[in-house]
């Protein structure tokens, strides 16, 4: 005689409470656990028995009661005081169920304060107010912003211990929220309490009586449950195929969008397309037709109107919004495993079912979140956070973390065990994420003081140009390749002073990125000098294109020669096909080289060796700057240096093709470009300052 | 969607990915409600079969009813099931208190049906919100070769991603239920009709919250004889959900120790 209802009733309202995940960070023994049992208590959560249990574990033990014994159930934590790992714990208030996790405070535990915080919705930082602000303060408040949480309530704990001093705890307030800020987090409010006496929980002390912000309840109640990504573009993570009947199934979680019957879908990072047939599920019948759409956060299973091959791993968006397929990322990552992060290691990536050997390529910006003091270490200690680049064994879809966070994260295996994990700062090999999205999102969310305190750009430049100025060309690529940690970059268009740079790179085995900008309206001989230079030096030069969205419409706007109608439609043209895929070769360079020469213009003049350039947040570096023409044409003839055809005849600064011709002795360099213009606008916007955005 | 509708999407989330990283994998039936909606969560997840054994680590000293409900449902839900017994009361722990010592039975036949089959992945329907060990449980748990749980080092897990490369010789628990709570899977199993023992439902003022072995299982006092009353009665309780459970409540640290030596 089993049991099965026959109709199915309204579900309580309480399936439909809205339910929020707190984790609870800070140091070892500012009081964590405690403030957990106190919650408990006030919202009388606590199961029958178990204060009465605990009490006379407490004194079985010779020790006095502690509301930390309530989660710290296991025998060897309540024998060493200290928890272990997370756990997790319910209570309800009148409006909010909600899940507390708690997270250790002790170092080598950090792990497992990871896994409970990433599973939070938002988290509250307790910080003791005899003993302020500590090491895992600052490392928990710095790994809550890396690892997403953005809604943080910070208490002031023990408040019974200095004599409810409003004092030391106004200070300790401005100190803790300038740290927070500084690492990209606003805390909702700033709570002094006693969470051994339950002052300041569901109650205002009296104690504090000056103060007159949120008790801790209150500042829960005013958490939200993180969204679901529904608003983003569709990002389905395959899971797997499963072909357990004549249907082809492809499983997985929509982890941001929607998805319809009907859509015009692509898996990456083949591109391959496809339209969705079907959205498949079980139990189904005439009761339960088949689903015609799906959202964020539900498990699907989809079948396609043709036989694609697809595997776990892939990803699949709507064609109109495709992800990224990347070959190399960079991400800023917090590190767990006992061995540093070096530059050369290898590990297993994973971005979303996704997974493919990888090798740590650059490691920069590295930091101890738990220190003030900076770090100029070139690995990632356990328990640190830096910048990474890795090269990746085979195509993996993903997307900047800004762009989308569930698809722009990535975790690092190593030696078969999860090591560390990170958001996404730029794909490499990206079909369009914007520059400036990716690099301002992140420099500005990270404070240059919490990277370490790193030397502002500005005071790097100053002492490049010191040290750079009697030297050799070089010599000056070797100290910057010296002084820079992460990414450099050269923007070459294989004119004549590029050559000369790229030779010396390669000459001197100096690491940088060589990137060009194809316009689509370069000169035929330019090509062939391309084809040669990568022939000569072994490498491949990264080709950057004009965004096909704005050159059609700038053509339809303009007509495909517009840029002989008025200074601004070429201007318009030069920042479609040469301004903003500048923008994106740039996005996460640490330095820029280029060739300038100021006595290349009027306009150049006034250039210098090293530049900082604050809106694109990097060093810009022009190492032949001094240097005369005649020095250039020496040595690409004494270095058989490859050079385009174009120079042999008259051409001497040379750009796209509609706007550059040959110059007549005697003419200035350039001339030749643009030269139906005045001397004196003669820029495409590479090389001007303070453009906006 | 609704909250039982992100608890059931991020268990067939867990299913998908213990079937696709394990190579032999097993579901644990315990026949009670928790791995009853499992069994159910794993059909959706794969559309209606589910394509791994279910395997029944059996004491021999079950109630009646949970023995009936077996083979009616291995049946319908077309269920590969695997029967294992378990070892003599001799062949435990003599250290372990009386009803601790007869539910460790039961990890020595799991133990011995691990042996038996190559499972590298267990898949069990424990609950965070049931006892306070299991609240520290990843979903993807390393088992040591022995079927022991290192609590101190747990490997990070983050993000739905899971560590699932067991060392040789051990293998993993997959929990995808472990976040649900009691209540949730009341509320699940009546949305959703899913068949339960009647022994969970009051008959002369008692009923089981929870079901284990015969002899160390008791009913509590209770008139819920509907879903519906039972999860009425559940919104109202302060009672722990394994009180009835003999072996939790022998010595402080009893349920540590059969679950740091591979109890569920």
């Amino acid at each position: 005689m089993n049991v099965v209802l026959k109709e199915p009733q309204q579900a309580f309202s309480l399936a439909n409470r809205m339910l929020i995940r707190i984790v609870i960070v800070g140091h070892v023994d500012h009081g964590k656990s405690t403030l957990i049992g106190r919650l408990l208590h006030e919202t009388g959560s606590l199961p029958e028995g178990k204060l009465e249990a605990l009490k006379a574990a407490s004194e079985r033990r010779g020790v006095g009661f502690e509301w930390a014994f309530l989660l710290d159930a296991l025998q060897t934590e309540r024998d060493q005081g200290i928890t272990i790992d997370t756990s997790q714990i319910r209570f309800r208030t009148e409006t909010h169920d909600f899940v507390l996790i708690d997270a250790p405070g002790h170092t080598e535990f950090l792990r497992n304060m990871i896994t409970g915080a990433a599973q939070a919705d938002a988290a509250i930082l307790i910080v003791d107010a005899g003993e302020g602000v500590r090491e895992q303060t600052r490392r928990h408040g710095y790994l809550l912003h890396l690892l997403g949480l953005r809604q943080v309530a910070v208490v002031i704990n023990k408040m019974d211990r200095v004599d409810y001093d409003a004092g030391r705890y106004h200070s300790l307030r401005a100190e803790i929220q300038s740290y927070l800020e500084g690492v990209g987090l606003k805390p909702r409010a700033v709570i002094p309490i006693s969470a051994r006496h339950g002052d300041g929980i569901a109650t205002h002390s009296d104690g504090a009586a000056w103060y007159d912000g949120p008790t801790v309840l209150a500042a829960l109640d005013s958490f939200s449950p993180t969204p679901a990504l529904r608003d983003l573009a569709l990002r389905l993570p395959v899971q797997a195929v499963y072909k357990f009947d004549d249907r082809r199934i492809i499983a997985g979680r929509i982890e941001s969008g929607r998805i319809a019957v009907g859509d015009d879908i692509v898996v990456m990072p083949s591109g391959k397309q496809a339209r969705v047939n079907s959205i498949e599920a079980w139990p189904s019948g005439i009761e339960t037709p088949g689903r015609q759409s799906a959202v964020a956060g539900q498990s699907v299973g989809i079948t396609l109107d043709r036989e694609l091959f697809v595997d776990r791993g892939n990803l699949i968006s709507l064609e109109s919004s495709p992800s990224a397929t990347c070959r190399a990322l960079r991400a800023r990552i917090f590190w767990l495993h006992q061995a540093p992060l070096e530059r050369g290691s290898r590990v297993l990536v994973r971005i979303g079912t996704g997974e493919s050997n990888a090798v740590i390529r650059v490691i920069d910006c590295t930091v101890d979140p738990g220190q003030i003091a900076p770090l100029t270490s070139g690995v990632i200690a356990q328990n640190h956070v830096g910048e990474i680049e890795i090269s990746l064994a085979r195509p993996l879809a993903a997307d900047p973390y800004a762009a989308n966070p569930a698809t722009g994260r990535v975790v690092l295996e190593y030696g078969g065990r999860t090591a560390g994990g990170g958001l996404v700062l730029a794909v490499d090999q990206s079909a369009e994420p914007l520059a400036s999205l990716r690099r301002e999102a992140f420099r500005s969310s990270v404070a240059p003081s919490a990277l370490g305190g790193r030397q502002s750009f500005e005071e790097l430049a100053t002492r490049l140009a010191t040290q750079a100025s009697e030297q050799t060309a070089a010599e000056r690529l070797q100290l910057l390749r010296r002084e820079i940690v992460g990414r450099i970059v050269l923007t070459t268009s294989f004119g004549l002073e590029d050559q000369v740079i790229t030779h010396l790179l390669w000459q001197h085995g100096i690491d940088v990125d060589l990137v060009t900008l194809d316009t689509g309206r370069l000169f035929e001989e330019t090509y062939e000098v391309w084809v040669e230079t990568e022939r000569r030096y072994g490498i491949r030069v990264r080709a950057l294109y004009p965004r096909r969205g704005d050159i059609e419409d700038l053509v339809v706007r303009d007509g495909i020669n517009g840029f002989y109608g008025s200074q601004a439609a070429r201007l318009a043209c030069c920042q479609i096909r040469k301004v903003e895929p500048l923008e994106r070769a740039l996005a996460d360079a640490q330095a820029w080289i280029t060739g300038l020469r100021s006595e290349q213009s009027a306009h150049r003049r006034d250039m210098t060796l090293v530049s900082a350039d604050p809106s694109r947040h990097l060093i810009k570096f022009n190492p032949l700057f001094d240097w005369q023409r005649t020095q250039v044409l020496e040595f690409v003839a004494d270095h058989n240096v490859p050079v385009n055809s174009l120079h042999a005849k008259g051409f001497a600064s040379i750009g796209c093709a509609p706007c550059t011709r040959a110059i007549s002795p005697g003419e200035p360099e350039r001339a030749g470009r643009w030269w139906w213009e005045e001397e004196g606008k003669k820029e495409c916007g590479l090389h001007s300052q303070a453009r906006s955005a | 969607m609704d909250r039982l509708d992100e608890l059931e999407s991020e268990s067939i989330f867990i299913f998908r990915e213990a079937y696709a990283r394990l190579r032999n994998i097993a579901l644990l039936w315990s026949l009670g409600k928790d791995s009853n909606v499992m069994i159910w969560l794993a059909r959706k997840a794969f559309f209606g079969r589910v394509p791994f054994p279910v395997m029944h680590v059996d004491t021999g000293k079950k109630f009646p009813e949970m023995y009936k409900f077996r083979e009616r449902y291995a049946k319908e839900w077309q269920l590969r099931l695997l029967v294992e017994p378990c070892p003599p009361i001799e062949a435990v722990d003599r250290s372990l208190p009386p009803a601790a010592r007869s539910a460790a039975r039961k990890t020595e036949g799991l133990k011995l049906a691990l042996a038996k089959h190559g499972f590298d992945g267990l898949i069990a329907g424990i609950r965070r919100d049931e006892e306070a060990t299991r609240a520290k449980e990843r979903v993807f748990s390393p088992r040591g070769a022995e079927g022991a749980w290192d609590v101190n080092d747990q490997p990070p897990e983050f993000w739905n991603h899971f560590n699932a490369s067991p060392p040789r010789g051990a293998h993993l628990r997959v929990h995808p239920i472990l976040h649900w709570t009691e209540l949730d899977i009341w509320n699940y199993t009546r949305r959703e009709q899913i068949p339960i023992i009647p022994l969970y439902l009051g008959r002369d003022g008692k009923r089981y919250r929870s079901l284990g072995d015969a002899d160390i299982t008791f009913p509590i006092p209770s008139n819920a004889s509907s879903i519906d009353e039972i999860i009425r009665e559940l919104d109202a309780t302060k009672i722990p959900e394994r009180s009835g459970r003999a072996m939790d409540h022998e010595a402080e640290d009893a349920f540590e120790r059969l679950r740091a030596t591979g109890y569920l």
